[in-house]
């Protein structure tokens, strides 16, 4: 381990902590990796205490990504732990939590070991694995889930496929209750899911491509709430992308059921037409959706529908995206971006930055029963300092990180990472 | 991508009628020099056309070697049984083989939506889409549209019902588009599972009853129905769909009495279209089609030649 950094102090920084609901001017002084004081300030300096001036900037808890996919293990062409990493911070994020369909699947319990001590070993990064929730993530037998979950798993699932067969899913809610933990779904009915490339209508018809009709999210959603209601099990609905899956979430909440979800930035900020002209890195799962589609998940994002936003970064090479659309992976690269998207909701009026700033930080890590995504004495020093209004560019290919693929390419957006630190140690900026 | 600089043909969908107009003229006058049977040799000399064909196809292939034979073009044919495709190749290397060999026309037919604009994007001959997945085939709707044209003098205030397939079909696309760019209206006839749900979005009246979707119809276009589709599901056999979507004389009765009957070949004889139709002297013009494909072809060789020539100069 390397020695213990001098104590930190952040001058001049808007504090926003979602969780308190703190939004102020002030100042915040770090100590052992861990939060010493906050507040107004000025506060005492220590001896031999480095000093960041934020002039100005927010200084908010770490990010905490919900849902990422690793290159590693088994997929290095893609992404490692340490260009993730190395995103990951550029990205503000300091948590995140990790897809278990690697090579092989998280479904060991050394595996969940391995990924945590990975994470530690980049210095940068806590990772969360979620554990596979059948063997291989093939969505036959149920994995060791009681292993799995006492080696740290954050919760189950199977990745970026659906839990299929009704049966299988109504026995991992039951099981998985008894653990206290969630099952986390790709909600898309897998028949109709199954070679589509895009969301069905016009856009799909024009361009000649085997299409995906909406509803497919709907059907499963409605299902696995069904399922919840029977077992009493939890269950977490990720990327959600449809008006409708949305209205039966809410209807789900309002009647108490264990049903949440989150959303990805590309369902808040992308509509069909990004993938206009084949573009393969607009081609996601579950695909982009209409216009309604869209304004109903920022509608869902404002009134509370939707837990949290998670960046879904599913790392590609160049080889899995330079095919014919419908032949191309789908996924796309999301840790640097998650921030700035997100924020671009916030200067569109439709989120105060507390609230956005919250689905991306205590609100996440909740979820996920971490401790992180707090601005509090004690709490990880996990930070991120950001400039709101400072405008960039995303351009494919000057992205942190090696994964380059991201469905945002050209986008303006604004709101810059100035510097990421994970336990008091700066690690970006 | 836009008039007459077009460098590539990818797709009718977004063409300008003054575009198309220009080519029907152009293969207008191809078809009468084919039927005199004088050649332009010296038009397209010293350029090397390649055939790229990534599924099979005969009839397009050779409609676009005689094609450019005629305009004196060097003409390749690259079947994706003899190339190195299947050999784990990318399309993109491909690319980067036929820069390498300097080809100016390429002609790509690829089982997948979209596969000719990925290669527009990466090699320097001009590309044109000889049928891309389900998504479109420009030739053949020109050629359509000049068979029409001939036959019936105009396009426009033309009704044109097209019959079958249109889910899976890229020649149902690209007339719909063109078709309706110039004026006709256009009605499509299938079973549900074979029409898209959105396809009234591109302008076109959806009927399910052939008798219905072709009253008062001036041209009737089959499409051909592949069998996998029945293997898939989507029809429960050949006979049934014979029954309420092929074509024969009981349910022609409902157009007009002039109407053309087209089909885009190759057919399936007894499934979208009875043999006494296909055979019809005076009503089916599917071999002047096959003609009309050839004129098209030089047409659409010789106009992208000559923007070439300009983004060279």
């Amino acid at each position: 381990m390397p020695p213990e950094p001098p104590p930190l102090v952040f001058t001049s920084v808007r504090l926003l902590d979602p969780a308190s609901g703190l939004d102020a001017p002030g100042e915040l002084l770090v100590r052992g990796g861990r939060i010493a004081d906050l507040g107004p300030g000025p506060h005492a300096r220590p001896e031999g205490a480095m000093v960041v001036d934020g002039a100005g900037a927010v200084l908010c808890p770490g990010l905490v990504d919900m849902r990422v996919a690793l290159g590693e293990p088994g997929f290095e062409y893609r992404e490692t732990l340490d260009s993730a990493a190395a995103a990951a911070a550029a990205g503000g994020i300091t948590t995140l939590a990790a897809l278990p369909d690697s090579r092989p699947a998280i479904d060991d319990p050394a595996l969940v070991h391995f990924l945590r001590m990975r994470g530690e070993a980049t210095g940068s990064l806590t990772v969360l694995p979620y554990g596979a929730l059948t063997r291989g993530c093939r969505g036959e037998e149920m994995a060791e889930l009681g292993l799995l979950r006492e080696a740290g798993a954050v919760a189950f699932t199977d990745g970026a496929r659906t839990i299929g067969p009704a049966r299988l899913m109504q026995r991992a809610l039951a099981y998985a209750r008894a653990l206290g933990a969630r099952i986390v779904q790709h909600p898309e009915e897998p028949s109709l899911a199954e070679g589509g490339a895009a969301t069905s209508g016009e856009l799909a018809t024009r361009l000649g491509l085997p299409a995906i009709p909406a509803c497919a999210e709907a059907m499963q959603v409605a299902r696995d709430i069904r399922l919840a209601e029977l077992t009493g099990g939890a269950v977490h609905f990720a990327h959600v992308s449809t008006g409708e899956a949305l209205g039966l979430i809410r209807a789900a909440k309002a009647r108490g059921l264990p049903v949440t979800c989150d959303t990805a930035p590309p369902y808040f900020d992308l509509n069909e037409t990004a993938i206009g002209d084949f573009r393969t890195y607009a081609k996601l799962s579950p695909p982009l959706r209409g216009e309604a589609d869209r304004l109903a998940v920022v509608a869902a994002l404002a009134d509370g529908t939707i837990d949290a936003i998670a960046s879904d970064h599913q790392p590609r090479d160049a080889d899995d995206k330079r095919l014919p659309f419908a032949q191309a992976a789908p996924g796309g690269a999301g840790l640097a971006t998650l921030l700035g998207v997100t924020l671009a909701q916030v200067h569109g009026g439709a989120l105060d930055l507390a609230r956005a700033l919250g689905l991306l930080t205590a609100a996440p890590a909740s979820l996920l029963a971490a401790e992180a995504g707090r601005l509090a004495r004690g709490a990880p020093a996990d930070l991120c300092l950001f400039a709101p209004e400072r405008a960039w560019r995303v351009a494919a290919g000057a992205l942190a990180g090696k994964a380059q693929n991201t469905p945002f390419d050209g986008r303006a957006l604004e709101g810059v990472v100035s510097g990421t630190w994970k336990a008091g140690r700066r690690v970006f900026g | 991508m836009s008039g007459s600089v077009r460098r590539h043909l990818l797709a009718i969908e977004g063409m300008q009628p003054s575009e198309i107009l220009s080519l029907l003229d152009l293969a207008e006058n191809y078809a009468l020099l084919n039927r005199s049977g004088k050649t332009q040799r010296d038009l397209l000399r010293g350029r090397t056309l390649i055939n790229l064909f990534f599924e099979d196809s005969t009839r397009t292939r050779t409609s676009f070697e005689l094609a450019g034979k005629r305009l004196g073009a060097d003409v390749i044919n690259m079947a994706v049984a003899t190339s190195s495709v299947n050999k784990g190749e990318t399309l993109l290397d491909t690319a980067a083989t036929l820069n390498a060999m300097h080809c100016d026309l390429l002609v790509v037919r690829h089982g997948q939506s979209g596969a000719p604009s990925l290669l527009a994007r990466k090699v320097d001959a001009a590309v044109i889409n000889a049928g891309d997945g389900t998504h479109e085939h420009p030739t053949q709707a020109l050629l359509d549209a000049l068979t029409i044209r001939r036959r019936k003098g105009r396009i426009a205030g033309l009704t044109v019902a097209i019959c079958g397939d249109i889910t899976h079909s890229r020649v149902a696309r690209s007339n719909i588009h063109l078709l309706g760019a110039l004026g006709a209206r256009v009605r499509v006839i299938g079973p549900p599972t074979l029409i898209p749900a959105e396809i009234g979005r591109l302008g076109v009246e959806v009927f399910h009853d052939t008798p219905a979707g072709l009253a008062g119809a001036d041209v009737v276009m089959a499409l051909r129905l592949q069998t996998e589709r029945m293997v898939r599901g989507l029809v429960p056999s050949a006979r049934e769909y014979f029954r309420f979507w092929g074509l024969d004389a009981d349910k022609l009765a409902a157009a007009r009495a002039d109407a053309l009957v087209m089909h885009p070949g190759p057919m399936n004889r007894g499934v979208e279209i009875d043999s006494a139709i296909a055979d019809d002297p005076v009503r089916s013009v599917i071999k002047e089609q096959v003609e009309m494909g050839v004129a098209v072809r030089m047409a659409v060789l010789d106009a992208l030649a000559r923007s070439a020539r300009r983004h060279a100069a």
